[in-house]
């Protein structure tokens, strides 16, 4: 696809056109790189792929030079179980900072790119960032840059241009979110025993089931992200949960968190007049019933 | 989202139906609008794949790019583009009549009466939803700054003729509907979701087959079943019944059809090049042609839905009574359309690609005043929006109890005739606070004196009642009235002036540089657009 075309173009050549963005936009004053060295990353599974990039990064920050190092691999303990991050470059500087590099195919138009593409990135690379720091904090002379390079094709073209991201907001939003998740291990406690997602090997039915057994707090953002988000919002729906139609509804109707409380709270049917939630609704409902709206 | 409009969810999931947000129609719409149903190339951002365009909904042009990497194709697809747009355009620009606009000498400083052209309607653009405004705008960008052989010679791709002029029509709709109730290019999702709540969140109202399976779902099926078919269902091929509104389109369609048809498409091309004598290059040119009509009919069919969607969607809108100051907004559209008229025939260069500094104070200014007056002409045309002003302590509505007649203490006393009205409203009232109400369409204000020991509020009225010492009759409530009261002003005030370009300070980019052309993009061997 045209995304994996853009990032060969981008990285090709040694990584030549890549290192001169990098340090047209952060070089601060460092010799422009030329050619810089490409550690071979290979080796057997995620592990040593990640053991053998950790190696490279000590390496080339020992040797005091550039160095690019193309799709290396990285650990981060995510709920107690490692997960294994492929960043698309990583570009250690001669002063010992290491940068993440993130290519992206979606166009930067007058140097202005879709905002929402842009925070994705952001996010994602905050992700590397933190994996990357828990090598640095192991690596003599080593720092990771706080910001990124995201590097987008230019207007209506295929030729790169790159942009500096800032992403120390996303960073301390990732690491408040890791410190925060239950760990795995203690959501499958919670679990009926023998309970898998295996999808060979047992039926649909046993299947939904196994699903129906894990709770999930639905929100309509989930559609956007999760392939089970229309599953969640069957059932938050039948629950007749208000969060369904949006989180900050939530807040709006503060202890009525269902359709049928609320309603039966404006049309004074339940509820506690007292309730600042609960006035305020059966005043909405009076106002909208005045205004005209069909009443039912 | 306000308690009523999140009240009006709550039914619509409760009813089934989508319940109204609005009793009037918020938007002019035009009686022939041009409806634009763009389809854009999957992974390769803003290449544009087809279109449906047209002002007649029984007879739209399709138009197709049968290989969206071929740049020829790409510019044929929009020379062709700017033949559906532009006609339509035009006939606007030419129909005008004569008005006063009030003018500042700039010798004298003294403001003359000058009569001015002002087009007598302007044209419409409607497209299915907002990534449809987003791709109007993408392609002004990618054709505004295009030159034709004629403008420049040397140009190593001319485009053809027209389209630098449909790019700069594209950047000035796509850049009047940041405006706040501009009408210009409008996303039928936006206006359906103006108009009624849906039972589902803001989220999955952007889809125009789900929003409209809420508004107006089959005879006896609930909006909620209605929707989730909009959204998911399949038919037998794996193709989704109501395709995406574009303009991305669904990746089955893309893996499984279209795919394929452009493959046939590329070979077709391949084998016609090879082609060795005019007898096998005429048979090889009937499959060529075979396989172009291959793609035309699959994005058809993934067009047509959308296409009677936003149709639906109009029909819909069209059944609300248009609100009065909604067609006040739509003259400032027209001016907005001859504006630029104006600046085409006068041979200015094509819209920058960045605002300068002044440039973007401007249309700051502007916009934040058209969303102030949009708020106010909402509220004061609906009664539905009211409410929410009136809920939220912004407004309030009353009976008047008792009108005691006062006067100013000046050497001419002016009638200021003291009200006192009760009211179940709870509007946040400071003391000398200026409310307004509307007397025959014009505010008329008064101030809030203090609340009576029973709760009732006196106001005092300020103005509208006449030079004489008693008010002109009808000019003040009568006991008995119910009055609606609003705490925000019912007009805008004009903003104070930017200083003149030449006196921009730095701090604000400083004075205009000398008009430096814009450049056009420089070609590449792999351009998107």
């Amino acid at each position: 696809m045209r995304g994996n075309a853009f990032e060969a173009k981008v990285k090709g050549d040694g990584g030549t056109e890549l290192l001169r963005l990098l340090h047209e936009r952060m070089g601060e004053g460092a010799e422009p790189p030329g050619q810089a060295p490409t550690p071979d990353l290979a080796a057997a599974g995620p592990e040593g792929r990640a053991a053998r990039t950790a190696l490279a990064l000590r390496e080339a920050t020992e040797a005091g030079g550039w160095a690019l190092l193309d799709h290396p691999m990285l650990a981060l303990e995510v709920a107690g179980s490692p997960a294994y991050l492929e960043p698309d470059a990583v570009v250690v500087h001669p002063d010992g900072r290491w940068t993440v590099v993130e290519i992206k195919s979606f166009p930067m138009i007058d140097a202005a790119a879709d905002p929402s593409k842009v925070g994705a990135a952001a996010r994602q690379s905050a992700v590397y960032v933190l994996a990357l720091e828990r090598v640095a904090v192991l690596t003599k002379g080593a720092s990771v840059d706080h910001s990124v390079l995201l590097v987008c094709p230019r207007d209506f073209s295929n030729l790169p241009t790159a942009s500096v991201v800032d992403v120390r907001k996303q960073l301390a939003v990732t690491r408040r979110q890791l410190t925060r998740l239950s760990r795995i291990e203690d959501i499958a406690d919670e679990l009926p025993p023998g309970t898998t997602f295996d999808l060979d090997g047992q039926s649909g039915a046993s299947l939904a089931t196994a699903v129906e057994a894990v709770p999930a707090v639905y929100a309509p953002e989930c559609l956007a992200a999760c392939e089970l988000a229309f599953h969640c919002r069957g059932r938050a729906r039948e629950q007749g949960t208000v969060t369904a139609l949006g989180r900050s509804l939530r807040g709006e109707l503060g202890s009525l968190t269902t359709v049928e409380e609320v309603l039966a709270a404006a049309r004074g049917e339940s509820g506690d007049p007292a309730d600042p939630t609960v006035a305020a609704v059966r005043r909405a409902a009076a106002l909208r019933a005045e205004a005209g709206a069909p009443c039912h | 989202m306000s308690l009523i409009a999140t009240l009006a969810r709550l039914e619509a999931v409760e009813s089934g139906r989508a319940q109204p947000l609005a009793t009037v129609r918020h938007r002019h719409l035009s009686e022939r609008p041009l409806v634009f149903v763009p389809l854009t190339t999957a992974g390769e951002a803003g290449a544009p794949l087809g279109a449906l365009v047209g002002t007649d909904r029984n007879a739209p042009t399709l138009l197709v790019v049968p290989q969206p990497r071929d740049r020829d194709l790409r510019f044929t697809f929009l020379a062709d583009l700017a033949e559906a747009v532009l006609p339509y355009l035009d006939a606007y620009a030419a129909d005008i009549e004569l008005t006063e606009r009030s003018e500042t000498d700039p010798e004298t400083g003294k403001k003359t009466k000058v009569e001015v052209e002002l087009c007598a309607d302007a044209p419409q653009l409607i497209v299915p939803g907002r990534a449809g405004v987003d791709f109007v705008r993408l392609l002004g960008r990618s054709m505004r700054f295009r030159r034709t052989a004629e403008q420049d010679p040397d140009a190593p791709y001319p485009a053809p003729p027209r389209v630098p002029l449909l790019g700069r029509w594209f950047t000035h709709y796509a850049e009047r509907a940041r405006t706040p109730g501009a009408a210009l290019l409008l996303a039928a999702t936006d206006l359906l979701n103006r108009h009624w709540a849906t039972g589902q969140s803001s989220l999955e109202d952007q889809h125009l087959g789900a929003l409209l399976a809420w508004i107006d779902p089959p005879a006896g099926e609930p909006g909620a079943e209605a929707a989730l078919r909009a959204e998911l269902a399949r038919g037998a091929d794996g193709q989704l019944l109501c395709p995406p509104a574009g303009p991305a389109t669904d990746p089955a369609f893309d893996n499984r059809l279209l795919a394929p048809a452009v493959e046939r498409y590329d070979r077709a091309r391949q084998a016609l090049q090879a082609a060795e004598d005019g007898l096998a290059a005429d048979d090889r040119l009937g499959q060529l042609t075979a396989a172009e009509r291959e793609i035309r009919r699959l994005l058809a069919a993934q067009l047509m839905p959308t296409w009677s969607a936003v149709w639906r969607a109009l029909d819909l809108l069209r059944e609300l009574p248009e609100g009065d100051r909604a067609a006040a907004r739509w003259t400032s559209d027209r001016w907005s359309f001859t504006g630029h008229r104006d600046r085409i025939t006068a041979g200015e260069p094509p819209q920058p690609r960045r605002d300068d500094a002044v440039t973007a104070a401007t249309k700051l200014l502007r916009r934040e005043r058209a969303q102030a007056e949009l708020e106010a002409g909402e509220a004061l045309d609906d009664p539905l929006v009211m409410a929410g002003r009136r809920l939220s302590g912004e407004a309030f509505a009353g009976e008047v109890v008792e009108v005691t007649p006062a006067w100013s203490e000046s050497k001419r006393p002016s009638p200021r005739p003291l009200l006192t009205l009760r009211t179940d409203d709870a509007p946040h009232l400071a003391e000398g606070a200026k409310v307004y109400r509307s007397l025959d369409g014009k505010p008329q204000k008064a101030e809030f004196v203090a609340y009576e020991p029973g709760g009732a509020l006196v106001l005092r009225v300020l103005d509208k009642m006449g030079r004489a010492k008693d008010p002109a009759p009808g000019s003040v409530p009568e006991k008995g009235d119910r009055i609606c009261w609003t705490l925000f002003e019912h007009e805008q005030r004009g903003a104070p002036k930017l200083p003149d370009p030449e006196a921009t300070p730095w701090t604000h980019g400083g004075p205009p540089g000398a008009a430096t052309a814009e450049q056009p993009d420089a070609p590449t061997p792999e351009d998107l657009l």
